[in-house]
């Protein structure tokens, strides 16, 4: 059920391609060197060669010589970029430039010892400076416009004391499909490396189309307010991540005033389609990748998701069924308290009448409280688990990645071979031009099988840490989230308990 | 008042408002139920065949098929003058293992499944019955609650008092217009409370099943979620083994909760309303059969005036034999509907006031239950 937009599916042939583009993209290989910086930051003063962190000279200065390059050895078909795509001068278009981190291995194993976690943790508190502390919120959904065009505008606000930001208090206007085009932009750079980049929220036709309509009516306002919530709880999480949290992208939406549309993420454009079609071609792949898994903790991991994703699904139907109950005894309630209001009205006992009228009114106000209690049901539980299932079907990609770029190495591998082979009877045979060219190929190979190396040592290392972190923000979310419920749960209680406390010498005073 | 009232309880040879309804066991499509009554030593032994215990209580085992007999031989008291003008306390439904529809919905509540509800208004049947001052008269009653012997099973000739037999004509008259302001009003008012009550019952039991739906939705997710305890050292996943467990029992405590407020509801207003109901019901058959009487009453008095001379003496015999009956049946019915009033306003209240109270109680204990849940997950590293 995952949202295309957030798997990109680059196939081999494909990744070549890329490659070498991804190598003129990186002329100055000396200034990275200097750098030393471990693998998963991009930090402030990498080079400008890396669309890491925010530098407003990187916009300014460099991007077209950089980026240029990028289009052209990109070929238009390529799925990724489709996935990926998003129109405006953004580093966007990089799926072949991972942040610096990806490149310093090739400087060789001298600095195999930064690529340890406990260093990573380390650098990262040095970079850092600023504790966490930014608080999104996405409020006053507005219809802008008529008709079929309609859209609603989303106002996301930034409090914040962190040096990474302009200001620490702001707000900006944003549509549904910039939150989708963020998403696309941050999938396409950090997916394919390892990160595990928060889906989007599912994007909904039947939803929007009464939007558009203009129906006000309680099932347009629901659809709404939940987009709200998802589209919030989306940017928190996605802020929450330590390398996301400095993108470029990220920082652009959440501050600038202006954001050039995302055309791309249209459930019906070319894009769309295509992004169907590699979906399906991604599914065949993958049945047929077969690792040869060297490390068990990733076979321990794989199997963690495996299980954790059915039984996440499990509890989600669940929870949906309880919010449906929920709701229906609402609905009883409030039938019930009419019931009993018409009851009084034809008593001709007095005092059991005006009792019987208090009743339906606690009746009443009880209604309210199990649609309180429903929208907790559902605003706390159901949306947790369902976003969890959504965070988890992106878990499972960056898994994937990993195995497409083990794939990737063995190809390399075993073409290296044949060429191996292939060179050793040229030996035999009279044609130096040919030799020369095989002697050639091999070094490129040789190149490659190395880069698929490092590049296979890098993405498992960065899964390793972000399953870590995934694990502790699971905890703190699952608590918090049950704390609100369960103070929502003692609430209606308090209140019921008010409620009976003012019956009870009303249905006393009968007689 | 207070002599003519020993002398009508001083009949039945047990305490009539502590005749308890303990058990029912179920056979099949037998249901049998315990019923104690305490003798009342201050009464002859009325018959020489009877159950007693050391503890001065009868202990009889009745079936559903009983109560029945009983029912029977009370509407069959021809002889009582004005018998037609009693209110008989109504007899709850039989359940059947494959209900059909229209008997569940004649169950009501009464047909959740739950004995402790049902033995409770079979329990009221009896205490109604030995209560009212005609009925208790009955020896029906005293062979039913102190024959060791089951009574007799033998079924009694049809009578007018089965409602199926009345035929479809016979509901035109239920329109008649009254003679008397007093009956007339009664009947309009009935005609709106009966419809109402049932209404008020119908939709209750409504809430009541959603509420079991809800607890047993709780109960699942609670199950559910042992699923994502997973062993292992590592630090963070036992974190999460540990909230995942002690969620589950969040929604353990959801369920009781909800369960409560489900039986509450059932055993008090539930009840309450379901026999209210049920009464009104049996107040408007009453209220019917005298309206028979008097529709017949006034065929008689027109059969006599056009009578031929020759027939005119026999006629105003029949009309005087009506409006006799006519009569008792009126002042019957007029001291049924003043204690019915009285009896059926303190029957809601009390189940007004044990609702609340029962109500009031689990919401306490829930707070409480929750809040300490809430400790827990605060205090959690």
């Amino acid at each position: 059920m995952a949202d295309t937009a957030r798997d990109p599916p680059p196939e081999h042939t494909d990744f070549h391609e890329l490659e070498d583009g991804e190598e003129d993209l990186f002329p100055e290989p000396t200034a990275t060197e200097e750098e030393s910086q471990p693998a998963s930051l991009p930090a402030e003063d990498i080079s400008t060669n890396s669309n890491g962190p925010k530098q407003d000279s990187l916009f300014d200065d460099d991007p077209e010589d950089l980026f240029a390059e990028a289009t052209e050895e990109v070929s238009l078909d390529s799925p990724e970029r489709d996935v990926l795509l998003s129109d405006g001068p953004s580093p966007a278009i990089t799926p072949i430039t991972p942040p610096t981190s990806v490149i310093t291995p090739r400087i060789g194993h001298a600095h195999d010892d930064m690529f340890t976690r406990s260093s990573f943790d380390e650098i990262e508190e040095e970079e850092g400076g600023d504790s966490f502390d930014i608080h999104i919120s996405v409020s006053d959904p507005e219809k802008v416009g008529d008709g079929m065009n309609a859209y609603m505008a989303y106002k996301v606000t930034t409090k914040t004391s962190m040096s990474l930001f302009k200001c620490s208090d702001f707000s900006v206007k944003r549509r549904f499909s910039d939150f989708l085009g963020l998403h696309s932009k941050l999938a396409s750079k950090y997916l394919h490396i390892g990160y595990i980049v928060p889906p989007a929220p599912e994007k909904s036709i039947v939803g929007m189309t009464k939007v558009k309509v203009g129906k006000e009516d309680q099932s347009s306002n629901e659809f709404v307010e939940k987009r709200r919530s998802a589209l919030e709880r989306y940017l928190m999480r996605t802020v929450k991540h330590p390398i996301l949290l400095k993108d470029p992208d990220v920082l652009q939406f959440l501050e600038s005033s202006e954001l050039p549309r995302a055309v791309s993420t249209q459930a019906l454009s070319s894009a769309g389609l295509l992004r169907m079609v590699n979906k399906a071609a991604d599914a065949v792949n993958k049945m047929t990748i077969k690792m040869n898994e060297s490390d068990a903790w990733f076979e321990e991991k794989q199997q963690h998701f495996e299980n954790l994703d059915v039984q996440l699904r499990k509890l989600h139907t669940s929870v949906e069924s309880l919010v449906c109950h929920r709701k229906e005894l609402s609905v009883n309630t409030a039938q019930f308290a009419k019931s009993a209001a018409m009851l009084g009205n034809s008593e001709d006992h007095t005092a059991l009448s005006r009792a019987l009228s208090q009743l339906a009114e606690v009746e009443e106000k009880i209604d309210q409280l199990h649609q309180d209690q429903a929208n907790a049901d559902f605003y706390l539980f159901s949306e947790l688990l369902g976003d969890y299932v959504r965070l988890i079907t992106a878990v499972k990609g960056v898994f994937d990645h990993r195995m497409k770029t083990w794939q990737k190495w063995q190809d390399s591998q075993m073409l290296l071979q044949k060429k191996r082979e292939a060179e050793a009877k040229l030996q035999f045979t009279n044609k130096p031009d040919k030799l020369q060219q095989a002697k050639d190929e091999i070094k490129e190979l040789e190149g490659k099988v190395q880069q698929g190396e490092r590049d296979f040592e890098q993405i498992s290392k960065i899964i390793r840490k972000e399953v870590s972190r995934f694990e502790k923000e699971r905890v703190k979310d699952f608590k918090s989230i049950i704390i609100k419920y369960l103070e929502s749960l003692v609430q209606t209680q308090q209140q019921l308990i008010k409620y009976w406390e003012a019956f009870l010498p009303e249905a006393k005073a009968i007689s | 008042m207070m002599e003519e009232a020993k002398d009508e309880a001083s009949v039945l040879s047990v305490h009539g408002d502590d005749i308890k309804v303990t058990e029912v066991l179920k056979d099949g499509d037998t249901l049998t139920f315990l019923i104690i009554s305490k003798k009342d030593r201050h009464k002859p032994v009325v018959s020489p065949v009877f159950q007693l215990s050391g503890t001065g209580e009868y202990h009889v085992d009745r079936t559903y098929d009983d109560f029945e007999w009983l029912q029977q031989h009370l509407f069959a008291q021809e002889d009582v003058p004005g018998i037609q003008g009693v209110i008989f306390p109504p007899l709850p439904a039989k359940p059947q293992v494959n209900a059909s529809a229209k008997t569940m919905k004649q169950l009501g509540i009464l047909g959740l499944g739950e004995w402790q509800p049902y033995c409770k208004a079979m329990e009221t049947f009896l205490r109604q019955v030995a209560a009212h001052s005609v009925l208790c008269r009955n020896k029906a009653v005293e062979v039913f609650l102190t024959s060791s012997a089951p009574p007799g099973r033998q079924k009694i000739r049809k009578n007018i008092f089965n409602r199926l037999s009345q035929a479809v004509e016979e509901m035109r008259k239920e329109g008649h217009k009254d003679v008397d302001e007093f009956f007339q009003t009664e009947r309009d008012r009935n005609l709106v409370l009966t419809s109402c009550t049932k209404t008020a019952a119908e939709k209750f039991l409504d809430m009541v099943l959603t509420e079991q739906k809800i607890a047993v939705a709780c109960g699942h997710f609670s199950a559910a979620l042992h699923l994502l305890v997973e062993p292992g050292e590592d630090a963070d996943k036992q974190a999460f083994s540990r909230v995942c467990v002690k969620l589950s029992e969040v929604f353990e405590s959801m369920k009781k909760n909800m369960t409560s407020v489900a039986e509450n509801n059932m055993s008090t207003l539930g009840l309450g309303l379901d026999l209210e109901s049920r009464h009104q019901e049996a107040e408007k058959e009453m209220l019917f059969r005298r309206t028979c009487k008097l529709v017949e009453l006034e065929s008689t008095k027109r059969n006599a005036e056009k009578a031929k001379p020759v027939k005119k003496l026999a006629m105003e015999e029949v009309k005087k034999a009506a409006e006799t009956e006519f009569e008792h049946i009126c002042r019957v019915a007029k001291q049924e509907i003043t204690r019915f009033e009285k009896v059926r306003v303190e029957m809601l209240q009390q189940a007004l006031v044990q609702w609340c109270e029962k109500q009031l109680l689990t919401a306490k204990e829930s707070a409480d239950q929750f809040n300490k849940h809430l400790q827990v997950f605060g205090g959690m590293a």
